[in-house]
């Protein structure tokens, strides 16, 4: 026992004392589970791939919290030299111009190569400046994509519909073959956001909010939206829809134990999937109404990014740029699309991926980036809002009611576009 | 925010009633050779309060009158609008009737039942330890744990409750359906309190003195009349604190199970005033608005106070 602990003592003095000559930087990130231990792992790498800077990783919670724990470190200057924030808190601290530093600029100033170019199609821009600057650092990307029940459409003689059109004509024979025919897990992000971008509409005004947070507002009443939100409403009622409320994993519940046919998940699901459905099952798009878009462009990214925060040291922002810089080497991305299922953010990663013939193994790992590699359009790029945490709580709250009875498409619609709007209005005053 | 005073007689500087002499006869006085040092003794707990309760409380009142970027980089002076947006806001007013509702349900429920408990356990003789035990035990469960228990016994797809439901007729839809939601927040909310109740009306009974239980059974008959007339007077110093403690209890701390139970995401469900002040303060960054709630509940929970002592403990005789 003594001498156990005597080790452990030697251990600790000794990592300690590798570390005190290089620079030690900070990461304060937003993931649990498999997802945090692999952070780890990736932090691991980088500090036994070079001797200068030190790397220490720290979960801070959910992405909210490690949003909130951030800003107020940031507030009484013991901010990290990483932070990790979620694609709705996007807004939020680039708006907050001097609280960052643009990756670009740091990984460019600290003498590497940086190339836009790299990056896949859809990842390109959502955490860049309306001039395409990255601000901040895309690391864990996820696209919403269409989960197959493989057993059930085979049951129902039916194909994987490619848009909602043919979705529509194959409902009842799944619901006859006793499916749920279609559940999915965040309205906000699958059906809403994600509905603008993958029919190339005008999710909010102002260039979706990049060009400026003075007077934006937001387009849910668009009719083509309301339409969609009509069906589902429709379909939910006719049993070809199933929907528990606006927590996610009630809704993927069902599909595990084998009683849907078609569920809308993450690109990044596919890894907890393999362990928990009870049946085989595949992956595709998500689908798209031909009426709107007869071809349908890519999704916006979900997930998260990396930012540097500001006020460091010249050593430290250097360190911050090599970790960067690692993170984007094709085999870190290859590692961390492998172990976690969020998709392989640069083109290098995905040959590479390929090349190894993976995605022969694992055909849905790559419905994701595929997804982002199709055609852009001119509002698919991202979104830009501020407060947009709350204005989905918004969304929750009536999405909830519609499938609730307690209120209809057309007046939920309308409810959130002025609360949106309003709480647009006050980020503009605080960001002004 | 919770009181933790173990007796009926805390905060004895708002009743009106004078106290009786601490120092009676007999009784030591402590002299202290400086004047200094009482306060000196006074001053780590005086420090603790100050650090942790008025400092944060004049900040979130200082904040409420401005609007602010979350990073702290630039802040614009709104005068009252953060209130007025808050108090004429639909939403809000809403929560804020479901928090009034909420309180008063699970404070009636938890403290009838609790009585309820108490009194029938009271009357046990074999194997009442058994059963206090049981009855007690539930408290020792953290209030996230409760919730997620009670999230199980309400769940869509395996819930036993929404099982039970059914066979009635009651398409039960907890996270989905407002009501439904509510209820079962309401019940697990009243089973995580009941048991703290149960033990304070439990040792408030046995501290009712037999002479005077016998003296009512043999002036009266009726086992009910005599606990309406002669044991729940004697409970009232009891049934006070519990009543402000229950009060503190549906208004604060249900918050880790509203939590548990909405899932970090509320949606259409009910949410309580607290909840609220959270979820705009941590979840949205919008400081300023967060700040104007936190302090209408500061100014709710000062009057709800005053009015307890003032209104209620009149009419208490502590014996």
């Amino acid at each position: 026992m003594i001498t156990k602990f005597s080790m452990a003592a030697l251990a600790v003095t000794f990592s300690a004392t590798s570390s005190l000559a290089a620079t030690n930087i900070t990461w304060w990130h937003g993931m649990g589970g498999r997802n945090g231990e692999v952070i780890n792992e990736i932090s691991q790498k980088f500090n036994q791939s070079q001797s200068e800077c030190a790397l220490t990783p720290v979960s801070k919670g959910t992405y909210e919290e490690a949003l909130a724990s951030g800003i107020a470190a940031f507030r009484s200057g013991e901010q990290p030299n990483i932070l990790q924030v979620f694609d709705a808190g996007a807004a939020t601290i680039i708006n907050a111009k001097g609280a960052t530093v643009a990756a670009e600029d740091l990984i460019k100033d600290a003498g590497y190569d940086f190339n836009r170019d790299d990056f896949i199609e859809g990842v390109r821009y959502f955490y860049a400046d309306s001039d395409g600057k990255f601000v901040g650092m895309p690391f864990n990307s996820s696209a919403p994509i269409m989960y197959i029940n493989d057993e059930a459409l085979k049951k129902a003689g039916v194909e994987a519909p490619k848009t909602w059109e043919e979705f529509e004509a194959i409902a009842p024979k799944l619901k006859e073959a006793g499916y749920i025919p279609l559940v999915q897990s965040q309205l906000t992000w699958e059906f809403t956001e994600n509905f603008f971008s993958r029919h190339n509409l005008q999710f909010a005004s102002n260039n979706n909010g990049y060009d400026s947070v003075v007077d934006t507002t937001i387009n849910v009443t668009d009719p083509n939206h309301v339409m969609m939100y009509e069906k589902l409403k429709d379909w939910h009622d006719n049993g070809y829809f199933g929907y528990y409320g606006a927590g996610w994993s009630d809704n993927q519940k069902p599909f595990e134990e084998n009683k849907v046919a078609l569920w809308i998940g993450s690109s990044g699901s596919f890894g907890g999937l393999q362990k928990t459905a009870q049946m085989p099952f595949s992956a595709t798009f998500l689908p798209y109404w031909k009426s709107v878009n007869p071809e349908g462009v890519h999704t916006f990214i979900g997930g998260a990014a990396l930012f540097a925060m500001s006020g460091k040291s010249e050593a430290e922002n250097k360190c911050t740029a090599s970790f960067f810089h690692f993170l984007t080497s094709p085999e870190i991305q290859k590692f961390y699309h492998q172990a976690t299922g969020y998709v392989a953010i640069t083109e290098a990663a995905y040959e590479l991926a390929k090349e190894e013939g993976y995605y022969k193994e694992k055909p849905a790992a790559e419905v994701g980036i595929q997804q982002l590699q199709l055609p852009s359009g001119e509002w698919n790029k991202g979104y830009r809002l501020g407060f947009y945490p709350q204005i989905r709580t918004i969304m929750e709250r009536e999405y909830n009611g519609i499938f609730a009875g307690e209120t209809s498409v057309k007046d939920a619609m309308e409810t959130i576009k002025k609360e949106g709007d309003e709480l647009l209005a006050r980020f503009a005053k605080t960001a002004g | 925010m919770a009181y933790v005073a173990p007796s009926p007689r805390f905060l004895p500087w708002l009743t009106r009633k004078p106290r009786p002499k601490v120092f009676a006869e007999g009784a030591k006085r402590v002299q202290f050779s400086s004047p200094v040092l009482p306060y000196l003794f006074l001053a780590p707990q005086l420090a603790v309060i100050f650090i942790f309760f008025y400092w944060p409380s004049v900040q979130a009142v200082s904040s409420s009158f401005y609007i602010e970027d979350p990073f702290g980089f630039g802040s614009t002076f709104v005068g009252m609008s953060n209130y007025t947006d808050v108090l004429t806001s639909a939403q809000y007013r809403g929560i804020a009737l479901f928090t009034v509702v909420f309180t008063a349900l699970v404070t009636l429920f938890s403290l009838s039942i609790g009585l309820l408990l108490g009194v029938k356990a009271d009357a046990v003789i074999r194997g009442s330890s058994a059963y206090k035990t049981m009855l007690i035990s539930v408290y020792a469960i953290a209030a996230p744990v409760a919730a997620l228990i009670g999230m199980m016994f309400f769940d869509q797809h395996i819930g036993p409750f929404v099982e039970v439901a059914s066979w009635f007729g009651w398409d039960m839809r907890v996270g989905l359906s407002y009501s439904d939601t509510a209820f079962a927040m309401i019940v697990v909310a009243v089973w995580k309190q009941v048991p703290y109740n149960f033990i304070f009306f439990l040792s408030g009974l046995q501290s009712v003195p037999v002479s005077v239980r016998e003296a009512a059974a043999i002036d009266c008959k009726s086992g009910f009349r005599r606990f309406w007339t002669v044991t729940l007077p004697l409970l009232a110093p009891t049934a006070f604190f519990l009543l402000i403690i229950n009060v503190t209890y549906s208004l604060f701390d249900t918050f880790g199970i509203i939590d548990v139970m909405v899932k970090d995401k509320a949606a259409n469900n009910p949410i309580t005033l607290v909840y609220k002040v959270y979820e705009d303060g941590f979840r949205g960054n919008d400081l300023g608005s967060s700040s104007a709630q936190s302090v209408i509940l500061m100014i709710v929970v000062f009057v709800l106070t005053i009015f307890q002592f003032r209104f209620v403990e009149r009419r208490i005789h502590y014996t």
